[in-house]
This record gives C-alpha cells, structure tokens and sequence, in this order.
C-alpha cells in the first residue's frame, strides 16, 4: 500500500474556514465548489454543562492532495496553513499509527 | 520518488527546527537564520518574504510568502513557516488578498466632486498633481485663515497606516485626531487603564516575544487563560495570533471563558460563564471578594507592590455572590469556582476584548478586571501578563512633538473629561459631534479620512454623523474601495493601494517585532501607498514634519534605533528585541531607575491616584447599563430582548471583504443569533430575515437559531453596507440604512470621556414583511 491520506485532528479544528479557502484558491474552484468542506457538528448540550460542538473538514472528491504541490515537495495546501495545526499529510500507514495513539481524530484515504 | 518525497518532507521539518537557531546582532536584536534571501525564484515564481498589514486591515501582520510571476502579477499568498509569530498559518483572508487586489470596484484613480454632489455618484477623474494641489490649497487656507484646529483627522483601526495619519495632523498643529466612535470605546480605554494604574500596559504571554516561541526555555506554559468579552480565534486582536490560545491549550492551558456567548473556546473551558452583556465589573468585584475572603490572593505580591488593597477590599465586600450572581445572570457557584480556579493557577493570562471598552463604564470595569489578575501576582512573569517589548514607541502616535501645548489645549473634550489632559492624544468623539453641530469652540472646516468607515461601522447613529459631518467645508477621503462613508461625504478620493503594492513597516500594537512590509508589484493604475500619500500631502502642508524625499527614506529614519535601514531590514527581517520577566524587581519599569512601577506610589495602584486626580472613583466599580432590563425596566415590555453587538466573523475585518467573492460566500448575511425558543416565540426560523429594533432605530438580519446564546440574549454582527446595492445617498447607499446596525445606538459615553454601550442593547425581533 502506498496510498496518501489526511489525518485530521478534530479535537482541535476551530471551523476557521482557512483550508477551504486554500484549497479553494490554489485549485481555482469557484466560490460555491470545495476541495475539503468543514463540516458542524453541534452545538448541542447533551448533558449538563457538556457540550458536543465539533467542526471536521472534509476532502470532497475534489481534492488532489494537492498533486502539483506535492511533487514540488510542498505540504498540501490545507495543511500547510490549518490554523489550528489540525491537519497532517503523509502515507496512511504511517498516519493509522497516528490514529491510534490519539482520540478524536480521523483518517481520510484519498 | 515516494520515499524521496517523504524523506525530503521530515528533511524540511527538521530543517524547520535547525533554522530557528537565532543569532544575536549588534543592537541585541536576536534575528531568524533564514534559509534563502528575502526574494528567490521558485518554480518560475517570483517569492519575496513579507509581512501581511492593511489594506485590507487586520490586527496582525503575519509573516508572508507572496508569489508573483514574469508579468509581475501577484499568483497566490502563502504564509511563511519561517516567521515565528503565525509559523505558516494565515488566515483566509491572507489567502483570499489576490482578489482583493485585482478586484474589479477598486479605485485607481483620484477623483473630485463638488461638494452640491455629496451622495451622487458624480465623481471626476483628476491628476495626483491636481488632487495634491487641490488638498493641500484648501488645508493651509483653513490652517492659515481659522487655525490647524479647524482640520479633522480620522483614523479607523490604523493599523500601520494610524502613525502616518497622526503625523499629518499633529505636524500640522492639528489636535483634532478622531476615531469615530462614541467614548473612543475600541482599545484606547483598556491601554489607558492599564497605563493610568500600572504605568504599563500587559499583554498576555504566549511566548510571542521569543523568536523560538514555546521553546523558549524561560517562557512557561499558562495554566490558565481568561478569555473575557473575546474570541480571540476569530478576531485576532491587538497583536494577538487567536490560535496561539488554541496551541497553548494542546500544551495543558485551561481555559476560562466569560461571554454572553458559548463559543467553541467556551464549549472546551474549564468554566464558561455565560454572562449578561455590560455587567463584567460587578463579575469581577464578585470574583475578587471571593479571592479575598478566602485569602487566595497573592500575600506577598500585594503586601510588597500593590497600594490600596485594602480600599480594594472593602469595595469587593460590596458585592458578595448572591448580588453578584442576580445582577450578571451566573450561577454564585460558577463564579465562586472560576475565582478559585483562576487564583489558584500558578500562572493566568487574561484575554480581554473589545467587550470592556464597549461597555459606558469601561474605565471602572477595566480596572477590576485587571485587579484580578494584579492581586493574584499574575504580573510581568512567564506565561502571565507582560509589558509589551517596545522598539519604538510610535505606535500610539508619530509625531506629537510637532503638537505645542498652546495647540494641544485645543482638543476637544478636555474641559468635559479631565482624564483626557493625562496624557492622552485624542479627542473625546462625542464632543467633536458636538462641535459639528453646534461650531463651538470652533468651527470645523476640514476633515481628511482614512482607514475609517464610520458611517457602516463604528460611527453609532449613522443619520446624526451624516448630517453632523456634512457641516465640514471640504473632507478628503483616502481608502481602497467606494464606501457609504466616502459616497456620503467624500469631496476629493485619494485611492490607496494594498500592501502587496507598497514597502512598509509592522511595528505597531501587541509585542513589537522590527518586520519590513515588501512591495511585490506595481501599484494598480495611479492607486499609491497610504504612507506616499501623507507623505507627499505633509511636505504641502507641513514641511518641516515631513524631511524625508521618500518613503524608503521615511521608514529607514524609522527604524533607525536598530542600526539598520529599510533595505537592510528587508533582508533580516523579523527582528525580535531583548525580552525580560520580573522587570519591576530589576529597576527597568520606572523611568527614574528605581524598582517598582511607573505610578505616583511606584506599586501597582488599586486605589487610584489618577483616577481620583480626574475626579473619578479611584476604586472600581459597577453601574447598571442603559438601556437595560434592570436600569430600564418600563422599556422591556416593548423589547424585551437585551442585544450584543459586534460579533466577529472569520472572512471578514469590520467593514471590509463584502465584495471579496470567495470571502463575501463564507458568511454572505448579516446575521442575528437568536435562541430556538425565543426564535420560535417571535415566529421566527432558521433564514428569516427580521427587523432588529429599539427606541432609537432598526437593522435587517437573517435569523440563525442556535443554543449558544440564552433566551433573553441575543448577539449580532457589525460594520454592514452592500456593495453590490447601488450607492447614491438616495437609492440607500449601499443598502447602510438598513444594515447598520449603528442604528441602534446612539453617543452616550461614560464619565470619563471613554467607553459606550456598544454591546449591551435592548430590543425586539420581527419578521421582515415581503417588499421591506
């Protein structure tokens, strides 16, 4: 397996909206066609005073991993510029030991 | 070729850590080992370094890679993982710059009107040579014929663009510097505050200061951070990176929030105290009596560097728990264990917003605010409130030398707000309406506008600061884009260019940092940068303030203390001074060499001798807002709802970006925030659009139902107009009369001359019928 993925910490994405707008700009897509979309979920107060208020980008079936960047040994786009550090790019094997070691995360295989 | 790839990659981060290896020039300014030149080739680009500052605006100025090509056309914008303040993270509004640049509505070229034409689009294309000729004839006749006091100068948030302007007008002799907005209530008054008590201002400490940030092996970790009336993700204020809140929280920080609304920071705090909007000086009267009766406080930083805790005491006592928690809407127990929590932190930061100064009494809460933090000993140690490092101290004003005191006697609001002679530079708004209106003490005859919108962003009652400022003789205005300000009011526009057109400097709010601004292509059509223009209108109108033959000239005198010039500083750039904790203990606050802080008793004063100097309470103290559902109760059966303001949005800067395509799509409406119950009560749902009103006016918003907000509260945003409406003054001026959420509020500053009720509002919500 040589596939590539994005490993994305969800804990700690903020909804800042940077990765689409990067990925938006970099692939030239309109303003209403996404490479990776945020996604909300929450917020809601399951119990008291605890609250489920998530955000989680999605790579579309748009998303490249940002081909041409990477061949010129550049980090995908989104994840170069995350705000919140959130995003990491590499082999998926190496990113599933990732996984493991940390909750509140997710493997996307591109 | 994956495995290379890979290599190269960990190659690249390891190189990452190698490089933040600084050294150490002549002048102490410890510098980053950049790998490559600050301009290289790259993939048949052209990548010049840089550092992103208005226009468009932000607080920040983070490090920048700006790619251009042949034709000398800005490509893209990346950030500049090298630079350590944002480590290659922008935002998106950095990455969006090139349609700002290239976007089809900018203004390239000067144009005049005749003042009959205020508000008709009957504006006349003319020459720089023609523009600058006209502005400056018209500024020294009314300099010369009624006094430099007679020519307004208008900043919004200036940014770097604020130090030139200051420059204009205090070289000219004027003392009549304005930021449109009631009680000045935008910064100013928290800084004064910090200034008035400590002799300081604080800032938290995220290691910003430190070129190898978290590193860094004197900085700690804070335990905690109070996030008070901000969401520092968002808004990223003052010299604030708001994901370095976010980095310090996967480092252990917790977090207390206090906020009308649940924010994502406040979904992950320890404690949110979800608190009513305007009454955070009685929150923290509370907090600190709890702080004292259970002897949390820190003994001996208060015994040995802060006077008048008892005085402090005995007022807390005037506010115990069960007052505290009926008059904020909290829970005594939360408030109780968010006081425990933030006392018993060995290290606090607090990250204080807008909130406090756009609260009337924001001088007394601001003082209570930051007694919190003094007596629990969270002052000038690591990962707690620190004084800014100061490369020059221009930040807050270029070029008040130039300002006699015979001239300066002649800002307005001094004789109302005595507080405003100690040291401070601008007028008091609120009287220079009234000047407008009345033409005493003198007449206003000129007004030069730059980086402000006031009209659509924070000039409240924007029908009054029309017609006030339709009394001015002739307004130049200087900006970007046509605004419903500059349609309004504009007599001569001067088209300023961004900074991927312009050199500059970042200097300014927050930690300084010596960081150079880089011209990566030619400014658009005839638009020049902000600093040219003051530059080429000051050699007209006051020569002696303005020497220098060019910018490059300017800045290099600027930054002289560094012992580099401009072009040299291009190449090095940033360049962090020396930083130190426990400064008050080494002598280096006071200006006479002693220990302690600069203030008449040399300790941190919570009982004020400023304050009390001004005629002001020298403790602090809570006042009820006005409007509210407790000062005015008679008015809640017609609106029953109490109303923040100024909510910020990622894509957009106050009231910038509306006609930016991929930014305008990320939050395209202004929007109410409103609690699905109270939606449902007043027949609303999800998408609506409905009037927001009070006794004084009505704003249009698009209704999102969400639990963030309680029943009674609702929040929305600010700074509205609609490019895409039509502009003349009669067919609605970009559709301001019924976004503005300005509106609503009206001038009403507080006692001492700063702060106005901004955030704490009352009204009621209805649904817009068809045809509104």
């Amino acid at each position: 397996m040589s596939a590539y993925g994005l490993l994305i910490d969800y804990e700690w994405c903020t909804g800042c909206h940077t990765c689409e707008v990067a990925c938006q700009i970099e692939h030239a897509l309109p303003t209403d066609q996404w490479g990776i979309k945020i996604m909300n979920v929450g917020p809601w107060e399951y119990a008291p005073k605890k609250w489920q208020y998530a955000y989680l980008p999605v790579p579309t079936d748009q998303c490249d991993l940002c081909k041409n960047r990477v061949e010129k040994s550049h980090t995908p786009t989104c994840v170069k510029h995350c705000q919140a550090k959130c995003l990491k790019y590499g082999k998926v094997e190496k990113l599933a030991e990732e996984l493991a070691k940390k909750p509140k995360q997710t493997l996307f295989s591109l | 070729m994956e495995e290379t790839m890979e290599e190269t990659m960990e190659a690249n981060a390891e190189a990452n850590t190698e490089e933040k290896k600084e050294k150490v020039d002549k002048k102490h300014y410890t510098l980053i080992n950049h790998k490559k030149p600050f301009r290289y080739d790259e993939d048949g680009l052209h990548v010049t370094r840089s550092c992103g500052w208005s226009a468009p605006g932000c607080h920040l100025g983070c490090g920048l890679l700006m790619y251009t090509n042949d034709e000398g056309r800005l490509v893209k914008v990346e950030g500049d993982p090298e630079n350590p303040f944002n480590e290659g993270r922008v935002c998106c509004r950095c990455l969006a710059l090139p349609e700002v640049v290239y976007h089809p509505d900018r203004i390239l070229y000067p144009m005049k009107r005749n003042k009959e034409d205020r508000g008709k689009d009957k504006w006349e294309k003319i020459t720089w040579d023609e523009a600058y000729s006209l502005v400056a004839e018209k500024f020294n006749y009314y300099k010369d014929t009624f006094g430099p006091e007679t020519i307004a100068y208008y900043a919004g948030t200036g940014r770097d663009i604020g130090q030139y302007l200051t420059r204009l007008c205090w070289g000219s002799g004027s003392p009549t510097f304005v930021f449109q907005m009631s009680g000045q209530a935008c910064y100013s008054p928290r800084v004064a505050g910090c200034f008035a008590n400590t002799g300081a201002f604080w800032l938290g400490d995220y290691s910003q200061q430190y070129p190898d940030r978290y590193n860094n092996p004197n900085w700690q970790v804070p335990e905690c951070i109070v996030i008070w009336g901000n969401n520092p993700i968002i808004s990223n204020s003052d010299g604030l990176y708001g994901h370095w809140v976010v980095d310090c929280m996967k480092l252990g920080s917790e977090l207390v929030v206090i906020d009308p609304r649940l924010t994502w920071l406040a979904a992950k705090a320890q404690h949110f105290l979800q608190i009513r909007p305007g009454t955070d000086a009685a929150l923290a009267l509370g907090m600190i009596d709890v702080i004292v009766k259970e002897d949390l406080y820190d003994q001996e930083f208060v015994s040995c560097w802060c006077y008048g805790f008892e005085e402090l005491a005995s007022r807390a006592a005037e506010y115990p728990l069960s007052k505290v928690s009926e008059i904020t809407w909290i829970p005594a127990n939360e408030i109780a264990e968010a006081a425990r929590f933030i006392a018993k932190s060995s290290n606090a930061i607090l990250q204080w917003g807008v909130a406090i100064d756009q609260t009337k009494e924001t001088v007394p809460t601001a003082q209570a605010l930051l007694a919190i933090f003094e007596i629990t000993g969270n002052i000038d140690k690591p990962g707690a409130m620190v004084p800014p490092t100061n490369i020059l101290n221009y930040a807050a004003g270029w070029g008040a030398e130039f300002l006699s005191r015979e001239q300066d006697a002649k800002r307005l609001g001094q004789d109302k707000y005595p507080l405003l002679k100690m040291g401070f530079q601008e007028c008091a708004t609120d009287e220079v309406m009234n000047c407008l209106e009345s033409g005493k003490p003198f007449k206003l005859k000129a007004a030069w506008i730059q980086t402000t919108n006031f009209l659509a962003c924070t000039g409240v009652d924007p029908k009054r600061t029309l017609k006030a400022h339709m009394n001015y003789e002739f307004i130049v205005c200087v900006d970007l884009f046509m605004t419903p300000t500059i349609m309004a009011l504009g007599d001569v526009f001067l088209p300023a260019c961004t900074f991927a057109e312009r050199d500059g400097l970042r200097i300014g709010d927050g930690m300084q940092r010596a960081e150079t601004i880089n011209k990566v292509i030619e400014p658009l059509g005839e638009s020049k940068s902000d600093m040219e223009i003051n530059l080429e209108i000051g050699k007209r109108i006051s020569p002696e303030a303005w020497p220098w033959k060019d910018v490059e000239e300017m800045y290099s005198s600027i930054i002289d203390e560094t012992g580099y010039s401009f072009k040299e500083m291009q190449e090095v750039a940033p360049g962090y001074p020396a930083f130190e904790y426990q400064m008050h203990k080494k002598s280096m606050l006071r200006q006479d060499g002693g220990v302690g802080f600069e203030t008449p008793t040399g300790r941190i004063e919570l009982w004020s001798h400023f304050y009390n100097m001004a005629s002001l309470d020298p403790l602090p103290a809570f006042e009820e807002p006005t409007p509210g559902p407790v000062a005015t109760p008679e008015l809640l059966d017609e609106y029953p709802l109490v109303l923040t303001t100024g909510a910020r949005n990622w894509s957009m800067f106050h009231s910038e970006h509306r006609q930016v395509p991929h930014l305008r799509a990320i939050h395209p409406d202004a929007i109410i925030e409103i609690n699905p119950a109270t939606a449902k009560k007043y027949g609303l749902k999800d998408g609506d659009w409905c009037w927001v009103e009070n006794h004084l006016g009505r704003c249009k918003r698009r209704v999102v139902q969400t639990p963030i907000v309680n029943e009674q509260t609702c929040s929305t945003d600010h700074g509205w107009w609609l490019p895409e409406k039509e502009g003349a003054l009669d067919e609605g001026l970009y559709g301001l009369w019924d976004m503005c959420v300005g509106n609503l509020i009206e001038y009403n500053c507080g006692k001492s001359g700063f702060g106005a009720n901004y955030k704490t509002l009352l009204c009621k919500i209805y649904k817009v019928e068809e045809g509104e």
